[in-house]
């Protein structure tokens, strides 16, 4: 029972992973303009030498082929060449990663430490000085832009206190601001589901019953309430992970740091579309990868998600 | 609950929208009397003037090249405004039919749109706006579009969810019963019915494309160098940081408030 769920979810992963794949295709050949002239327009080459290209790139193909091949070369990870640079997008883009993946990870972590911090007092004290407090931080935090949040944050953490650098990256320091700045925007969304699932839960039968029966509120927190509150967040917080990559391309911009921020920026204005293609393909599949992950944990902290896919 | 704490409670949630709404209706009329307060316009530089600090002067500085903050805040609420709520229109625009259609046909009709959906919200907003920049090609048209298109297919399901609850309801079995046509069902039937969640709906969004359009600008995707528009300025002050951070400082106060106002007033509505 529980193997089909999960088989079920991972083939429903794939398909979404298809249909962003095809519909960069799709996007890419709807773009006017050669890729053959594009790649070869700096060294000056002639029309016989970009004639040849063409054959060569499989662009005189029928589109079906084309786009046959384009699913083949995806599946063994092959993103294609870059326009600008005649490198291989994947590399380029496996270099860039770690720096973007550690500023997502480090934000995400303050994201959910900070959802928590903010949603959870708001929900066991509703209406009080505490709720308020909370809830206006997460609308604050949903509607500051991080590359003015993250100016502040220079500001106030570089220039004047001296405590962090401003810009680059290399040492743990470098990304304390980043993380915070991202983090924080990201935490608004997450501690309004904290704070709307625990409200919920608290007024559950079974959370009633745990209390009559007298286990201690610490243990009514942590075993009943928590966990049936966490499956949402989780959600939640799956779905942050997505934008967090969207996020990192604003973030690492403010704080002049290397990743696939700076590499789609440039690539955009260059109009390096196979980059641009990479990157976007990059984001979906950590997007389709982080839903799934938190679709399974979700149906292992609640049984009940399994049956209900019978 | 003390019947004080109700007391401020309700207080608080009348002038929260109330002060949102006040400063959405000051932002609106700068935009709109932008030519009258500041008829010298958002170029004007006087480089003997450069990055004056906030004062008699200048009311809230200048930047680098000598140019009044609080005029350029001015042309940028026309620009950032007008280009917001293009979007926000382009949005709904494209995923209004699409979601109506979809939730009100059902059908392979249905499966086929939000299959569609499903594919590009796999894509991060900002990301799907970048890319679309990336095939229109740089400046404040494209931006404008992007982000409506990136926009859209939120849109849509948001339509499309609210259609299919209210299709389900008896009348609309009773309009199918006298034989109205799909289409008509929709539009007369559908469409009224669920106004109310899609204006909701479209208010929130307006926020979120609002820093869309910030974004894609303050990474120099957008308008042309020198440009009002809020998040180019924030991106040309942030040379000047040390020196003059007012010229970074109240071009970004200026969206976070707009922003905020939106999803204040979004809150309120629902």
């Amino acid at each position: 029972m529980a193997a089909r769920y999960f088989f079920r979810r991972a083939l429903g992963a794939i398909f979404v992973l298809w249909l962003a794949a095809t519909l960069a295709f799709v996007a890419l050949k709807l773009t006017p303009g050669d890729p053959a002239q594009a790649l070869l327009a700096a060294s000056g080459a002639t029309p016989a030498e970009i004639a040849e290209r063409r054959a060569h790139l499989g662009l005189d193909d029928p589109l079906l082929l084309q786009y046959g091949r384009y699913l083949a070369e995806l599946v063994r990870l092959d993103l294609g060449e870059s326009w600008l640079h005649g490198r291989p997008v994947g590399r380029m883009i496996v270099e860039q990663l770690p720096s973007t993946l550690a500023l997502a990870l480090a934000a995400t972590a303050v994201a959910v430490l900070l959802g928590l911090l903010l949603g959870l007092p708001a929900a066991l004290r509703r209406g009080t000085w505490l709720d308020t407090l909370a809830t206006s931080c997460a609308v604050i935090g949903l509607s500051t832009p991080t590359y003015w949040s993250g100016l502040l944050a220079i500001l106030v953490f570089s220039l004047y206190l001296r405590w962090f650098p401003s810009a680059g990256q290399g040492s743990p320091a470098h990304l304390v601001l980043p993380a915070a700045v991202l983090g924080f925007a990201m935490s608004g969304a997450i501690a309004r589901v904290v704070r709307a699932q625990v409200a919920e839960v608290l007024s559950a039968n079974y959370v009633i019953a745990a209390h009559a029966k007298g286990l201690t509120p610490r243990r009514v927190l942590f075993v009943h309430i928590l966990r049936n509150a966490m499956g949402p967040a989780l959600a939640v917080t799956a779905l942050q992970f997505g934008f967090m990559l969207s996020g990192a391309v604003v973030t690492e911009s403010v704080f002049a740091r290397r990743g696939l921020g700076k590499l789609v920026v440039q690539a955009i204005i260059w109009r390096d579309l196979p980059v641009v293609r990479g990157v976007m393909l990059v984001a979906a599949i950590a997007f389709v990868l982080t839903s799934l992950v938190s679709d399974l944990a979700r149906g292992w902290l609640d049984p009940r998600l399994r049956e209900e896919q019978q | 609950m003390s019947a004080r704490a109700v007391g401020r409670r309700r207080r608080r949630v009348r002038l929260v929208p109330a002060v949102a709404a006040a400063w959405l209706l000051l932002a609106g009329a700068m935009a709109l009397l932008a030519p009258g307060l500041a008829p010298e316009g958002p170029m004007t530089a006087d480089p003997a003037r450069a990055l004056l600090p906030p004062g008699a002067g200048s009311p809230l500085g200048t930047d680098f090249l000598g140019r009044e903050v609080w005029v350029r805040l001015v042309w940028g609420a026309r620009l950032t405004l007008t280009v917001g709520a293009v979007a926000a229109g382009l949005a709904v625009a494209i995923g209004l039919p699409l979601g109506l259609a979809a939730g009100s046909l059902g059908g392979w009709v249905d499966s086929l749109l939000m299959r569609l959906v499903d594919g590009l919200l796999a894509f991060p907003g900002l990301l799907l706006a970048m890319a679309v920049m990336a095939i229109l090609g740089v400046g404040m048209e494209s931006a404008a579009i992007a982000a409506g298109l990136a926009a859209a297919p939120a849109y849509a399901r948001v339509a499309r969810s609210v259609a299919h609850e209210v299709r389900i309801q008896p009348y609309l079995d009773a309009a199918r019963a006298v034989g109205c046509s799909p289409w008509r069902i929709a539009i007369r039937h559908i469409l009224p019915n669920a106004g109310p969640a899609l204006v909701s709906f479209a208010g929130a969004q307006l926020g979120s494309i609002l820093l869309m359009i910030g974004a894609l600008n303050f990474l120099g995707l957008g308008d042309s160098p020198g440009s009002p528009e809020w998040g180019m300025m924030l991106a040309d002050g942030r040379g000047y940081l040390r020196q003059a951070p007012w010229a970074s400082l109240f071009p970004g106060l200026a969206l976070t408030l707009t922003v905020l106002a939106v999803n204040l007033l979004g809150d309120a509505w629902e």
